[in-house]
């Protein structure tokens, strides 16, 4: 058992315990979407001086801050205890296609140091990098009301239109960069 | 004290998340490469049970603790704001190779430089509540 643990989990047993987590946090009467609170942390820092939509009662959604909090600890408690070796097995073809675009050692460890390393955080390209990502993520996510697991989970599992029109954004934007904008960027 | 459930199902989520490298940029870029079936099997299992969950909820067969029927809010309609925001998000989550979730969990895993990506995610909620009235949805 756990020997099986320490392996990298595959998706068939991934997959049902997303399903699992989106069933408990709707038993316990929420609901499941982590985008959310981004608007709730920005609510806390004061964002309604300046926008009126973020003048709302934060303390309504201390329960998502919760879970997200779990998220925090349980990124850890894997990290810490339960990955002993770090490297990601992608398909050989990705590991070439990587090194041609200038990212080496791709799947050695879970990030690439071109992006998350800390020579990358502190170079001005480095740094604005990390920083769109972020800004695209959270915009585009607010803007379309759910990210992946509002969307992608929830929103698909529901058989929402609204939720397969965002998810085929998603992969839209998402084969613009990987196809089009990162062999350019390395 | 009420709150630690919450907490429990996140922790699960985020051990879950991270053991089955949802949260490497690699399998992001793999994905989107379609090189793996690794990345459409999690959603794609995860979606097709919560069909069935859904389902159950909305048959009132599956309720809330206090035996309250759930009800799952509708996403708002509007092509626009779902397709623009869908592929904005997209751009930038193939880019940083993270989502909001696999955020919180890389933050966890001690990876420093998730900081300024959660900074832009913030910066960029921020952002689309300052200027959405300019914008079609």
């Amino acid at each position: 058992m756990i020997d099986f643990i320490l392996q990298p989990w595959p998706w068939y047993v991934a997959g049902p315990i997303i399903a699992l987590c989106m069933y408990l946090m709707f038993f316990f009467g929420q609901k499941f979407g982590v985008s959310s609170n981004l608007e709730t942390v920005c609510s806390i820092g004061g964002a309604g001086k300046w926008v009126d939509f973020f003048k709302f009662d934060w303390k309504k959604n201390t329960w998502n801050l919760v879970f997200v909090l779990g998220l925090i600890v349980g990124g850890f408690v894997a990290d810490q205890w339960l990955t002993p070796d770090q490297s990601v097995a992608i398909n050989p073809k990705t590991v070439e296609d990587l090194a041609e675009i200038g990212i080496q050692n791709a799947g050695a460890s879970y990030l690439p140091d071109e992006i998350y390393g800390l020579k990358a955080l502190l170079t001005p390209k480095g740094f604005l990098i990390l920083l769109a990502a972020g800004l695209l993520v959270g915009f585009g996510s607010r803007y379309a009301g759910g990210c992946t697991s509002g969307h992608g989970i929830v929103g698909l599992s529901s058989l929402s239109m609204e939720s397969f029109i965002a998810v085929a954004g998603f992969f839209i934007g998402g084969l613009i960069m990987t196809w089009l904008i990162l062999p350019y960027l390395f | 004290m009420k709150y630690i459930k919450y907490l429990l199902v996140g922790v699960l989520f985020g051990i879950t998340l991270s053991k089955a490298e949802v949260i490497s940029w690699f399998r992001i870029y793999e994905m989107f490469k379609f090189q793996s079936f690794h990345m459409y099997g999690v959603i794609g299992s995860a979606v097709a049970i919560g069909i069935v969950v859904i389902h159950f909820f909305k048959n009132e067969t599956l309720k809330t603790y206090q035996g309250k029927p759930i009800f799952v809010e509708p996403k708002k309609k509007g092509i626009p704001r779902n397709l623009i925001g869908g592929i904005i998000f997209g751009l930038g989550w193939a880019l940083g190779g993270a989502c909001p979730g696999p955020m919180y969990i890389l933050l966890g895993k001690g990876v420093v430089a998730i900081l300024v990506v959660l900074l832009g995610a913030h910066l960029g909620a921020f952002l689309y509540h300052a200027v959405k009235h300019k914008l079609p949805h």
